[in-house]
């Protein structure tokens, strides 16, 4: 090994292939932030004179653009978004924990599984638009309602969801189901108890992505049904919406100039609720520290 | 390892002579456990044969050998720990108190809170407090006792760690530091008043000072349970062991007792010339 003082005088062999491996990545770095940056000026920018509490206030208007809001569209992103964590949630934490606690890693069938979960996760959303329509809009009657979108989000996110938590399951060392069921605790007690707790940090986080990725979907909502322009809050399960995303793209194909910035209004909305849910996952994994 | 380490030990050592001036004593003590020919078989590869080793109450009994000798594998037989691994299979008998604990009628949850176990690596539960860790077996178990703060502090006590903590009680687990984590996992194994106490290589994650006190901590714990210690550190097995009993594997064989008996024995007499060459160190 050479003085550690050498390279002070004269260059390592490797000095142009760190430099250059440095400055690549430096680069690749500029474009994304740049490109956010870009982008999110534009669409603030564009949206400015609409970024008002009416925005809030006011309900979709297509008679009278200037009054126009984006209430209608928020509160049902929120119902939506509630009612699919609410099904994806238990379900897709319940699956992982069956799957990385309770199956028999070696046998056929859980095989199967694990590649149609990997497979289910890369399927286009708009896959599950048309899955969401023949099953839930149709065949359950549901129609277009708060019901039949946030089941097809929830199907969209499962797989995202079960394979996070099966990640976090993973992560959590044997050592803690060992200690757990020496002390004479049943598998399912060591799991509820021990393992599902110690993974929740990791858990919570893709929960998080998850359901800000079904936040932002367009695709399969508009595949099921979901119109623009809904002037009234749903007030159950059966009632009609719109989100956030389907009240852009409906906004964004009217030609008048007042729909295109309030189009963008509503985008800095949605990219500060979908910012606010990333903040969220990413404090609740720094405040994690690992403890083992 | 320190010199003032191996001071320590030649102290030690001749102090456990004079403890067990007569070795035959530990002999004649009532069995706690029996390990009768037993097998083990992960898939078709069978990694221990015939082993047969006697726990009478109140002994400690070191297992040493080599890494891959199946010392752990045993150890995890004892408290039927070794059946959740989906391929594990096991031939021969286990007694505790006199009865299989593989008898079908026989409930693991029972035999493991009567067999507690402590791990190489410490694993006291993150999501709990100190207090909490030492009071999860017992309400896993479902025992219901009024006394908890005083269980809390007779389990610390005896696993030596009641001074160091008794004001953070109710801080996280995580915060100790390795050898204080040992000491809780020991403390939170006692709370459920196991007969036996499974360590597979409690200190081979520690330093030397925290080590010296589990050892303290495990004759103390002799006095009133019966011990199986795993221990890759031949001292080790003579300061805490009453007997020992040596594991050994051949190039693509299963691992089998090449010689057990008193400690004083093993390491002061052996009869094998292999358990000789190990217990100086000449290999493993
Ligand atoms: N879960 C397992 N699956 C398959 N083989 C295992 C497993 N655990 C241990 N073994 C094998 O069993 C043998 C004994 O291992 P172990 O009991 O851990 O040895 P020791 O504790 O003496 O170092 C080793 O050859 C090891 O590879
Ligand atoms: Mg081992």
């Amino acid at each position: 090994m050479s003085s550690p003082l050498a390279g002070r005088r004269t260059r390592r062999p490797g000095w142009i292939a760190d430099q250059v491996f440095r400055w690549a990545l430096l680069l690749a770095l500029g474009i994304g932030v740049i490109t956010l940056a870009t982008l999110l000026c534009t669409v603030v920018a564009a949206g400015w004179p609409r970024l008002n509490p009416d925005l809030i206030a006011h309900m979709p208007s297509i008679r009278f653009p200037e009054r126009a809001g984006a209430q209608s569209a928020i509160t049902g992103t929120l119902w939506v978004i509630g009612c699919t964590a609410l099904v994806a949630l238990p379900t897709g934490i319940l699956a992982a924990l069956y799957l990385e606690e309770f199956a028999r890693p070696t046998s056929r069938f859980q095989r199967l599984v694990d590649v149609s979960i990997q497979n289910l996760a890369a399927v286009p959303s708009i896959v599950y638009g048309i899955l969401g329509l023949a099953v839930f809009v149709r065949a359950l009657a549901l129609g277009q309602s708060i019901a039949a979108a946030a089941l097809t989000l929830a199907l969209l996110v499962l797989p995202i969801i079960i394979i996070t938590t099966r990640e976090a399951l993973r992560a959590v060392p044997r050592g803690i189901r060992e200690g757990s069921l020496a002390l004479g605790a049943t598998e399912w007690q060591t799991a509820y108890r021990q393992t599902l707790p110690a993974a929740l940090p990791g858990i919570a986080t893709g929960v998080i992505l998850a359901i800000s990725r079904a936040a932002g979907e367009a695709a399969p909502l508009l595949l099921i049904g979901a119109v623009g322009f809904i002037a009234f809050n749903p007030d159950g399960l059966l009632s009609g919406y719109t989100t956030l995303p389907i009240q852009v793209y409906d906004w964004t194909k009217d030609s008048r100039a007042e729909f295109s910035s309030l189009a963008a209004a509503a985008i800095v909305l949605l990219l500060i609720l979908l910012l606010a849910l990333n903040v969220t996952a990413s404090w609740i994994r720094s405040r994690a520290r690992r403890r083992w | 390892m320190s010199t003032a380490e191996f001071e320590n030990t030649d102290v030690a050592v001749q102090e456990l002579e004079q403890a067990i001036a007569s070795p035959t004593l530990v002999q004649e003590r009532p069995l706690e456990m029996q390990a009768e020919d037993v097998s083990v078989w992960f898939g078709k590869r069978k990694v221990l044969e015939g082993v047969s080793i006697d726990f009478p109450k109140n002994t400690v009994t070191a297992l040493i050998g080599p890494s891959g000798c199946g010392k752990s594998t045993f150890i995890r037989t004892l408290n039927r720990l070794h059946e959740l691994i989906p391929s594990a299979a096991i031939a021969g008998t286990i007694r505790y108190e006199g009865k299989d604990i593989y008898a079908p009628e026989v409930d693991p949850v029972h035999i493991r809170l009567a067999i507690g176990m402590v791990f190489q690596k410490p694993n006291p539960f993150p999501s709990m407090t100190i207090r909490g860790n030492v009071l999860s077996g017992l309400k896993l178990s479902g025992m219901k006792r009024s006394d908890h703060d005083q269980i809390v502090e007779q389990t610390l006590t005896a696993a030596g760690l009641w001074n160091e903590v008794k004001d953070r009680l109710n801080h996280a687990a995580g915060d100790l530091s390795g050898g204080q984590q040992q000491r809780l996992v020991i403390a939170r194994a006692l709370a459920v008043n196991p007969h036996v106490l499974l360590m597979d290589e409690p200190c081979s994650a520690l330093d030397p000072a925290s080590t010296l006190k589990i050892e303290e901590t495990i004759r103390e714990l002799a006095k009133e349970i019966t011990i199986v210690i795993v221990t890759h550190n031949m001292q080790q097995a003579v300061r805490v062991a009453d007997n020992t009993a040596f594991f050994l594997a051949a190039e693509g064989e299963p691992g089998h007792v090449v010689e057990q008996g008193a400690t004083t024995e093993i390491f002061g007499n052996p009869k094998d010339q292999r358990t000789l060459d190990y217990v100086n160190g000449r290999f493993g």
